[in-house]
């Protein structure tokens, strides 16, 4: 099938959740700042509350251009809805919150942002959530790793910043063995490469910061329900299969048989923790995904360039990108990212501490911050910053040494970012001199 | 909120909408059509439900939560819904049913003549032809065969607030609770067994002058599945008959619960509450 009724990844990205707005006449999405919704009448306002009609009430529950952006990000992911929150990092929370509470275990992968490795870590523990960590090509391990009070199995779909691939057919079999869900965050990839839902996940967030929006300009997150996961047959999610006297008394698996996370996460997550995103924010995020696709086939072909520049140059040591045959995931890249792993990536220099320092300094387009997945390129130290609460070992664990270099490559023209990267790598030569 | 019955011998899932079931208060049957459960009438259970009625959302024998033989024909769905009636002790019940399911509740209206109160179809077509295509897909590779009926069933990319709420993906939602469907039954393929009881449906006519109760036509102008001139027929028997008929035309598909919930919703409760 093609056509308009069966529009592909690119239309999606234009049009998916958005029509011309009914009133105005509108082409672009009308940004709806207000913070709630008048009712029609009391009746109205009663069945909005108790789910019998669907609707906005109040903006951090649910907002019309939002709703628009989770469309949108559903419709790319090949889920059934989304629900946008005030960061990547409450994305995450809201995941755990809504399936879990103290007691519970998650199987996390070692290869994580350290934001996300801090949360899991130190902060949901004192909630009396625990994690175990697992390197994510250990097979043996990730089944080794489940308890009977565990809820969750978590990944990268490329871990931060060393790009290990999730295998996630892999390990997505094993959690579907145990019965619990996978989720995965994508954000480094974005459904331009790779569309976690078909390899077997079961939930997935982005830092909507990053690729989605592109621009550097907000911060926003993402998640995603692929509504696969079976809550019932599972048996250990008593919170969406039994009555939540928290919300009259509903039983969300039986509200919707595929769609009762995201019921419980809007309903409960959103209304208690709060953790909404702005409409302006959505707006915006809404503009960077419009040419996502444009922009994600250029953020791979300067990788391309940026990596074959990098490896054959004397004072690199390493370069862990997957399209690399040198690299550990090269084969699993091959097979599930055929557009690519990401243009986000690491290399070592060779030198002592200095010399990177020299090369951070030395670089004049390469903006030197926190963050990724900008149009700019961008470059980062992580064992001093990203990941700098993490123990030596679990630095190990992700793939960072003390002389690895992250770089985000952007979109400039790919000869200015080689001359740039040349010029700080011959900076680092003399500061080693 | 929901509750078994035992029909047939069968555990029966019935969705009641949130509130008990009350004996005291009218009945609306809402019945599903291929590939479907109760679920595809959250909003419009609920509300009814919340609003003086006694909902029995059914998953039908051998779909998801319910037990028993999947219905081979719409004369069996149409047995097996006066069957549940007298499992749930109601003496008369609105029956509303969408696509397969309106096919399914139009028999039952005509066997339970006077037990049926207000009849409702939703994306209903008479004959309800399925080509032999997406027959033998729905078969052999019904994983393409549901991609190819929730394209056909989309009308719109920007679906407003659904069943989940703002922020929902209709046609995502519609091929995961598809899937899901499928695989609640581990013995019969229930898509291909659902559309061949469509295909081979052959009393329509017949039956939409034997009820004794008015219709109420829902039917989706831009839909592919069940074009809504393909009704035509049973409304011109059902007004030739003396029924009294009444007809609401959304500006949707074949998802007329979930890509227009108010209006199909509206429509049903101004009709439900005529009596």
């Amino acid at each position: 099938m093609s056509g308009y009724s069966d529009p592909g990844f690119d239309t999606l990205a234009l049009h998916a959740g958005a029509a011309p707005d009914p009133t105005t006449g509108a082409r672009a999405v009308p940004i709806h700042l207000t913070t709630s919704f008048v009712f029609e009448s009391s009746d109205h306002a009663a069945s909005l509350f108790n789910l019998e009609r669907a609707g906005h009430v109040y903006s951090r529950i649910s907002n019309p251009t939002n709703a628009v952006l989770e469309q949108r990000v559903a419709a790319l992911e090949g889920g059934i809805g989304a629900i946008a929150t005030a960061s990547g990092q409450a994305a995450l929370h809201l995941s755990i919150a809504t399936l879990m509470g103290a007691g519970s275990h998650i199987v996390a992968s070692t290869a994580l942002y350290g934001g996300s490795q801090n949360l899991l870590h130190y902060t949901m523990r004192r909630f009396g959530v625990e994690t175990t960590f697992v390197k994510p090509g250990d097979m043996a391990g990730w089944r080794a790793a489940v308890r009977p009070n565990t809820k969750l199995f978590f990944g990268e779909t490329v871990g931060n910043p060393g790009l290990d691939v999730l295998d996630m057919p892999s390990v997505s079999a094993i959690a579907h063995e145990a019965g619990v869900p996978l989720l995965v965050d994508s954000t480094l990839t974005s459904p331009w490469l790779v569309k976690p839902f078909d390899h077997g996940a079961d939930l997935i967030y982005h830092s909507a910061t990053k690729f989605l929006s592109g621009h550097g300009t907000v911060i926003g997150g993402i998640v995603v329900d692929g509504g696969s996961f079976d809550w019932e047959k599972s048996g250990k999610f008593a919170e969406l299969t039994e009555a939540y006297e928290g919300f009259h008394n509903m039983v969300f698996s039986e509200e919707s048989t595929v769609g009762a996370f995201l019921l419980r996460a809007r309903r409960e997550g959103l209304r208690d923790f709060g953790a909404c995103m702005s409409p302006h924010t959505a707006w915006l995020i809404l503009q960077g995904i419009e040419t996502l696709p444009l922009r994600m086939a250029r953020h791979m072909s300067n990788t391309e360039k940026v990596v074959a520049f990098l490896a054959s140059h004397p004072l690199v040591a390493r370069v862990g990108h997957p399209m690399l045959e040198s690299h550990p995931s090269h084969a699993l890249a091959k097979k599930l990212l055929p557009r690519g792993a990401g243009s986000v990536f690491s290399f070592d220099i060779r030198g002592n501490r200095e010399q990177g320092k020299a090369f951070i300094e030395g670089l004049k387009l390469f903006s030197h911050l926190a963050n990724v997945g900008d149009c700019r390129s961008l470059v980062i130290h992580p064992a001093s910053t990203t990941h700098f609460r993490m123990s030596d070992e679990a630095l190990a664990g992700a793939g960072i040494t003390q002389g690895t270099i992250r770089l985000s490559i952007g979109l400039e023209d790919p000869d200015d970012l080689i001359d740039d990267l040349k010029r700080a790598l011959k900076a680092a030569e003399k500061a080693g001199a | 909120m929901s509750m078994y019955f035992a029909v047939n011998g069968h555990k029966t899932y019935c969705y009641t909408g949130g509130k008990p079931f009350d004996a005291a208060k009218p009945t609306a049957v809402f019945i599903h059509g291929v590939l479907n459960d109760h679920s595809v009438w959250i909003l419009q259970s609920r509300y009814l439900a919340h609003h003086g009625w006694n909902v029995l959302a059914i998953d039908l024998p051998g779909h998801c939560k319910s037990e028993g033989e999947a219905p081979a024909s719409v004369e069996a769905g149409a047995g097996f819904v006066a069957a549940l009636l007298d499992a749930a002790g109601v003496q008369r019940a609105a029956l509303i049913g969408h696509s397969w399911g309106s096919l399914i509740a139009l028999e039952a209206a005509a066997q339970l003549k006077e037990r049926v109160s207000h009849l409702v179809l939703v994306g209903t077509a008479y004959p309800m032809k399925v080509t032999q295509a997406l027959l033998d897909a729905s078969l052999n590779e019904p994983m393409k065969a549901l991609k190819m009926i929730n394209v056909f069933s989309r009308s719109t990319l920007a679906a407003p607030p659904s069943a989940l709420g703002p922020g929902t993906w209709v046609y995502g939602a519609s091929m995961a609770l598809g899937r899901r469907v499928l695989a609640s039954n581990a013995e019969v393929n229930v898509f291909h067994r659902g559309f061949k009881a469509c295909d081979s449906y052959a009393n329509g006519e017949t039956a939409i002058t034997q009820i004794t109760c008015p219709v109420l036509f829902v039917l989706g102008a831009q839909d592919q599945m069940t074009q809504a001139k393909a009704a035509q027929r049973l409304m011109d028997k059902a007004g030739a008959s003396g029924k009294t008929v009444r007809v609401a035309r959304v500006q949707v598909g074949h998802h007329q619960m979930t890509e227009a919930p108010e209006e199909t919703l509206f429509a049903m409760r101004d009709f439900l509450n005529t009596p």
